[in-house]
């Protein structure tokens, strides 16, 4: 900076900082030269876009055939009816795709009488209680013009999995030919996102159980999304985000090898689900680092010569903890920055936050600004125009192999340690990500990290109300749908199934096609949930901040 | 010293919030229970007493504040010698629910962004408060024994 150089106000010195690093903490080079990215050979580090190792993206044309990504919105509230709404007009709008939010009840084998779900009906997502919930959701939804249909089924994947196959069925759809897309994570729950069941190798189990039957019976979904991105916004640095995640796949698909599954064709169509931060150059490098890891892995641990099976799909998320409840409008800006990075990093299917996120969930109009952003990345910035755009940048070649290298140490020590199920049960990552999200806090607060409106340009306007209120009553509605349900359905069917899960689960046989049973039977999810805590016990939660 | 308990009600998995502010706590001096998640209203009034604690603070987004946040102040109230506790909730709380929360007894509420100086200090100003006033009640109560003692 000249000496002469007045400050306007508004402009920060930035020299007054004592270091230059990303979000995760990498220390940036003033000037990045063919130096840093010595003794890497292109031909091995990149290759060609849709080839091993897929660093440039998994696909030859990426973008360019007019195939953008998959643009999604979660969103599922309130009750099914309510969502039912939301959905068709996504879909009216031109989107492509939807998210089916769960409510936490529903996430967690309650159903929506039971005591545990007070004051928690409907309030994050929709809540399922029965096949005839989802009967309800999906009324009138035109299957043909949706390319995939996420949920954050996770403890109780298998059971929603169960709906599914049990809707189309009755509907007589080929359960195939909707892109369901379940999470189905269930480590990650233990980790950080808190929607857990029962105790975690059962839940691996169960997991398990979800990639087998795909294999076999809906080559077609999305049988798991392995998750960094709630690592990440439980404090993770990108290095974190992606070691804890393949960590976590590497469990799972030993668990499936271990059981004689075909892992190409049980996780051909599995995902990563990933953050999109805001330090653009480390978030696209962090992209092509996880499509190397991915495929390197897929390579030597698992002998998987088939490219479909090396080649890792991505679905980034919008960080929601990078909104803030301050001048929300900004978050637009925050959610474009995020939208470049994810599309400059070849991503898959894509979330965009909505700009009021920070201060309850999102009205409708936001809804559809968080929308548009993706089309006008994806239309109008030209970054899809050519493949891995930033590839080639010194810069993002250095971060790519730095973040990579330290995904390598990090997976080294928990394999070290007895692999990622062994390392939560110690509560290995969990320490790492408070930490990790402890020192965040401390340098926004020191202002080391500038975060516009919170702690430098702030307007000192009060947070705006919610415009977004979700109805009291979605509890009472259930409750009575409940009772109805119970007083129609064939109960001893309902009583029938539920004995073969059991008695299934205590075999430790595949859960799919009894759970199919239990839901067509009109079964609750809590009924289902409650016979397999009698075999499998439940989770009691570790304490570490 | 302050004894604070963080506590994590109702199914809500977002817990990024409530360890970072027990980790501000312990660092400010204070010391620091976490219930872990999935605690119930009886649950935390329960630790909140055996421990004796003079702050609760109570983190929440999913939007279940108003149902669980009024039971855990007045469960932790019931409690014998636990009805000058002081009651802070952290998280995604809208700003129209805040008057009605307070009205229910609870002291401060913090969003996300709030520096965690300003969490602690504000807690320890209202435990010093609720102390004060602790001890005033207990000096009348000394005097009015005295008094019939006499």
């Amino acid at each position: 900076m000249r000496p002469d150089h007045k400050r306007t106000k508004g402009e920060l010195n930035m020299a007054e900082k004592k270091k230059h690093t990303t979000l995760s903490g990498y220390e940036l080079k003033r000037v990045y030269t063919e130096d840093d990215i010595k003794g890497k050979d292109p031909k091995t580090q990149l290759g060609e876009p849709g080839h091993f190792p897929f660093t440039r993206g998994i696909r030859e044309e990426m973008y360019r055939d007019g195939r953008l990504w998959t643009m999604g919105q979660y969103a599922g509230f309130a009750s099914a009816e309510e969502a039912n709404k939301r959905f068709r007009y996504i879909i009216d709008q031109g989107g492509t795709g939807f998210s089916v939010a769960l409510d936490l009840p529903t996430q967690m084998g309650y159903d929506s009488d039971d005591t545990m779900s007070e004051g928690e009906v409907g309030k994050v997502g929709v809540a399922i209680d029965s096949l005839a919930d989802i009967e309800a959701l999906f009324k009138g939804i035109p299957f043909e013009q949706v390319r995939q249909i996420r949920t954050t089924a996770n403890a109780n994947s298998i059971i929603m999995l169960a709906f599914y196959v049990a809707f189309a069925k009755k509907n007589n759809i080929d359960p195939n030919t909707i892109g369901f897309f379940l999470q189905n994570d269930i480590l990650k729950e233990y980790m950080c996102r808190g929607t857990y069941i029962f105790p975690p190798a059962a839940g691996v189990k169960l997991s398990v159980d979800v990639l087998e039957y795909c294999g076999k019976h809906l080559p077609h979904w999305t049988p798991i999304a392995v998750s960094g991105y709630h690592i990440r916004d439980a404090g993770a640095t990108a290095a974190m985000e992606l070691a804890f995640t393949l960590a976590d796949m590497i469990e799972y698909y030993d668990a499936a090898v271990k059981r004689g599954v075909d892992i190409v064709a049980a996780t051909a169509n599995s995902y990563f689900f990933l953050g999109a931060q805001l330090d653009f150059l480390e978030e696209v490098a962090k992209y092509r680092a996880a499509r190397r890891l991915y495929a390197r892995i897929m390579k030597e641990r698992y002998h998987v010569t088939a490219e479909e099976a090396q080649r890792l799909k991505i679905f980034a998320f919008t960080s929601g903890s990078a909104l803030t409840a301050e001048q929300p409008i900004n978050n637009i800006v925050r959610v474009a920055i995020q939208t470049m990075a994810a599309a400059a990093g070849g991503i898959q299917t894509f979330h965009a936050s909505s700009y009021d996120e920070a201060i309850s969930l999102p009205t409708q109009e936001a809804v559809t600004v968080s929308l548009r952003t993706q089309q006008i990345v994806g239309y109008e910035s030209g970054l899809t125009e050519t493949v891995d755009p930033l590839g080639g940048s010194y810069a993002v070649e250095a971060l790519t192999n730095a973040i990579e290298e330290e995904v390598l140490a990090l997976l080294e020590t928990i394999e070290k340690n007895g692999g990622a199920l062994k390392c939560i049960e110690e509560g290995f990552q969990q320490r790492m990500l408070a930490d990790n999200a402890y020192k965040y806090q401390k340098s926004v607060d020191k202002k080391e990290r500038i975060v516009v409106g919170v702690n430098e340009f702030k307007d000192g306007k009060p947070i705006e109300p919610a415009q977004f209120t979700v109805p009291e009553d979605v509890a009472i509605k259930q409750t009575a749908k409940i009772n109805n349900l119970k007083a129609e359905r064939d109960n001893e069917r309902v009583k029938r199934a539920l004995a073969a899960v059991e008695k299934a689960a205590r075999n430790d046989e595949n859960l799919g096609e009894y759970m199919i049973e239990a839901v067509s039977a009109y079964a609750t999810l809590g009924e289902i949930c409650g016979v397999l805590k009698e075999v499998y016990g439940k989770y009691t939660p570790m304490k570490i901040y | 010293m302050v004894k604070v308990l963080i506590a994590k009600p109702g199914l809500d998995g977002h817990d990024r919030g409530a360890k970072v502010v027990a980790r501000a706590f312990e660092e400010a001096g204070a010391e620091v229970i976490y219930t872990g998640l999935q605690a119930t209203p009886d649950e935390i009034a329960e630790i909140a007493a055996k421990e004796k604690v003079d702050a609760v603070g109570v983190s929440l987004l999913s939007g279940a504040h108003n149902t669980l946040m009024p039971k855990v102040v007045d469960k932790v109230k019931e409690k014998e010698g636990m009805d000058n506790t002081v009651f802070i909730l952290g998280g995604i709380i809208p700003q129209q629910d805040i008057p009605g929360l307070m009205e229910k007894g609870v002291s401060g509420v913090f969003g996300p962004g709030t520096p965690l100086d300003e969490v602690t200090e504000f807690t320890f100003e209202q435990v010093a408060l609720a102390k004060a006033e602790d001890m005033a009640e207990q000096a009348l109560t000394d005097m009015a024994n005295k008094a019939s003692n006499i």
